[in-house]
């Protein structure tokens, strides 16, 4: 079956070139990653800033071109897609940002975002069915209708406008919300009220969701499967049970342990280590983790390390793990469990 | 590092010193063309010295109002309608603008959100550790300067060369550092920390945090601790006070706080928090906060409070000590 939406061996490089022929940043280096119509999943996407989750969510979007690689929607280039093709792709695919402040124009109400998409995709035939059609969705993400219409977007907390965005993104009926950080600027108490909207759209319209954050916390609550990317490359990716209870890329590791746990009698860890050894050669493949690694090893600073699937649900990038069987290409979707998520999320 | 000797601090009961700081009844209000903004509405704690004392709340609960209070710099529309703070015996607000300023720094030290962003990027580190010092008197020659500066970074974990680098040189964690080293440059007793990590990835947030405490253990400052990260809260700070609508909900020491909370606000609040024991349960407080301009009769979490009843409408409550050592705003004790 065709994926839905493919990056395929994706590279993205920022700046560089010019006269002196300067190396650019890498955001994203040959990252390969699919999601299907079916079934639907959670995906979390982890990293910290200068990760690349942001860059894979524009370049899914098609908000940016990847430097080389490809992105496909349904099998075609999604640079080359067709005017009728485009259309789907634009209700097929729906994005949440991370700032509820911004996305508005403060002039309009917030009933402008609602019925633009109504207009542009025809999904009412009358005025009054368009109304009934956001009221109807407005309550599906948990707003009432007579509290949100008709104001403007300062009248309304982050917390209500993040959700009209999820509200507008669930008017089209999409197969995908990508989510980049939807609620790291959102008040814990209202944080979980969002992400359980998600959950729902999810678990009541077989929505995937692709959920990028740097938070891995609410990653665990919410997704099935999560990716650890570090400086542009995957480094562990797997089952999320798996990744964040036994963690063993030592990025995860330490990044696992740096979170601070809300309970006192959890005692907060993750001392970075004391690396082990010089930075590679400038140039050189290697590690990208390397200069930070404990337990680096020669081989470390002079190839990048594959995936390694060390798991039936789970692949490294890691050399600790060589013994492991390399997985096969780049074909993540190996590792990351399909099952039907209903059943293994409780309600 | 200091995280043993803070564990310490903890188990065992707190030395009855006096407090260092004390704040009664602290009203700020920001004058809009709508009517007052009652950011701040009687707020009243102490600190002990060398305690860790956190003040958690959501954006608009008047928690970062408060820091600017204790430094007196609210700036108009903002106004301290009434209270007092009290510093070493000091109530800063009977003191003239001059006194003040010398306060500033010298006793109480600012450790601002994105304070990184406040460096000024065309003068070296040195120069800008040079500012504060000189500013105050500290006359120091030529060598013993770069002695000061030089242990000064140090103490921040910082290498000496760090001393002739521009901001830009800098990773966001270096500079949150150099911040660190100005604030604490004149030995102050209280560092007041407005989210300080907050624009800082975990893995750094982890080092820049171990890194406030050891200082704040070496000079024998007391912290306040502002944010609204429960987790950083739980492993930080030795006391936490719960902000709602400008004022504190509950005042208690950071074990019973996280396992008996009293106020239900608290209570919903830690229950709202994602860990990673419980999965797939997303549990928010349902409700927003009442608007600052004209602020409800009775307890202000009334509305989104489930356990409220006819007296909670009427009057408001005042924060009581309801336990030992433990403080709250609330009809149900």
């Amino acid at each position: 079956m065709t994926p839905l939406l493919e990056a395929r061996n994706v590279t993205k490089l920022f700046g560089g070139g010019g006269i002196r022929k300067k190396p650019g940043t890498v955001a994203l280096h040959d990252f390969s990653f699919r999601v299907d119509a079916e079934p639907p999943t959670i995906t979390a996407i982890v990293g910290e800033s200068g990760s690349g989750k942001t860059t894979l969510a524009r370049l899914l979007l098609g908000l940016a071109a990847p430097t080389s690689g490809e992105v496909l929607y349904r099998g075609k280039d999604l640079r080359q897609l067709t005017t009728e093709d485009r259309h789907r792709f634009l209700r097929d695919v729906q994005v949440i940002f991370q700032d509820p402040y911004e996305v508005y124009n403060p002039f309009y109400k917030v009933d402008h975002v609602l019925e633009t998409p109504v207009k542009k995709f025809h999904l009412a035939p009358t005025r009054e069915k368009a109304r009934e059609l956001i009221e109807e969705t407005l309550n599906a993400v948990g707003l009432r209708p007579d509290e949100t219409l008709g104001r403007h977007p300062h009248q309304l907390s982050g917390g209500q406008r993040q959700r009209i965005m999820v509200a507008r993104a669930l008017l089209l009926q999409p197969r995908l919300i990508i989510a980049d950080e939807p609620v790291s600027m959102v008040d814990a108490s209202l944080r979980a009220t969002i992400l359980e909207s998600l959950r729902q759209l999810h678990l009541k319209f077989s929505i995937s969701i692709l959920y990028i954050t740097h938070d891995l916390t609410t990653a665990y609550q919410i997704g099935q499967n999560i990716l650890v990317m570090y400086r542009g490359e995957v480094a562990e990716v797997g089952d999320v049970d798996l990744v964040v209870k036994q963690p063993r890329h030592p990025y995860t590791q330490l990044l696992i342990q740096s979170i601070p746990q809300a309970d006192p009698t959890h005692p907060w860890q993750g001392h970075e280590l004391p690396t082990n050894g010089s930075a590679p050669a400038a140039g050189a493949a290697h590690c990208t983790f390397v200069d930070r690694c404990p337990y680096a090893m020669d081989i470390c600073r002079r190839q990048t390390p594959p995936l390694f699937r060390t798991d039936e649900h789970r692949a490294v990038a890691c050399f600790l793990y060589k013994e492991s069987p390399r997985l096969a290409g780049t074909d993540l979707e190996q590792v990351l469990a399909t099952a039907a998520p209903a059943e293994t999320i409780p309600a | 590092m200091g995280l043993s000797s803070r564990h310490s601090v903890t188990l065992s009961p707190r030395p009855a010193t006096r407090p260092i700081l004390s704040v009664r009844d602290l009203v700020v209000h920001y004058h809009t063309s709508r009517g007052a903004v009652q950011a701040v509405n009687g707020v009243s704690f102490d600190i002990a010295e060398g305690e860790r004392l956190g003040l958690v709340g959501e954006s608009g609960s008047g928690k970062s109002t408060i820091a600017l209070a204790l430094l007196r710099l609210i700036r108009p529309p903002g106004r301290i309608e009434s209270g007092e703070i009290v510093l070493d015996d000091v109530d800063l607000l009977s003191l003239d603008e001059e006194e003040m300023r010398q306060v500033r720094l010298a006793r109480i030290a600012l450790v601002a959100q994105g304070a990184m962003n406040s460096l000024n990027p065309v003068l070296r580190v040195k120069e800008q550790i040079r500012d504060g010092l000189h500013d105050h008197a500290a006359e120091l020659s030529g060598r013993a300067f770069d002695d000061r500066v030089y242990e000064l970074l140090h103490s921040v974990g910082l290498r000496r060369d760090v001393a002739d680098m521009f901001p830009h040189e800098l990773s966001g964690g270096m500079k949150q550092r150099v911040c660190m080293a100005i604030a604490i440059s004149l030995r102050p007793t209280l560092i007041i920390a407005d989210e300080p990590t907050s624009a800082l990835d975990v893995v750094v947030q982890r080092q820049v945090m171990d890194t406030l405490l050891k200082v704040q253990e070496e000079l024998g400052a007391a912290i306040i601790l502002i944010g609204h990260d429960m987790g950083l809260m739980a492993q930080v700070v030795d006391r936490v006070g719960i902000m709602y609508a400008g004022n504190l909900a509950e005042v208690s020491p950071v074990a019973d706080l996280f396992r008996t909370p009293l106020h239900p606000y608290s209570d919903l609040l830690i229950a709202s928090l994602p860990s990673f024991e419980v999965k797939g349960a997303f549990q928010g407080i349902p409700g927003l906060p009442p608007s600052l301009l004209n602020r409800p009769v009775g307890c202000s979490f009334r509305a989104r409070c489930p356990r409220a009843f006819e007296r909670c409408a009427t009057v408001e409550p005042r924060l009581r000590e309801v336990q030992p050592e433990r403080l709250v705003s609330c009809h149900l004790y």
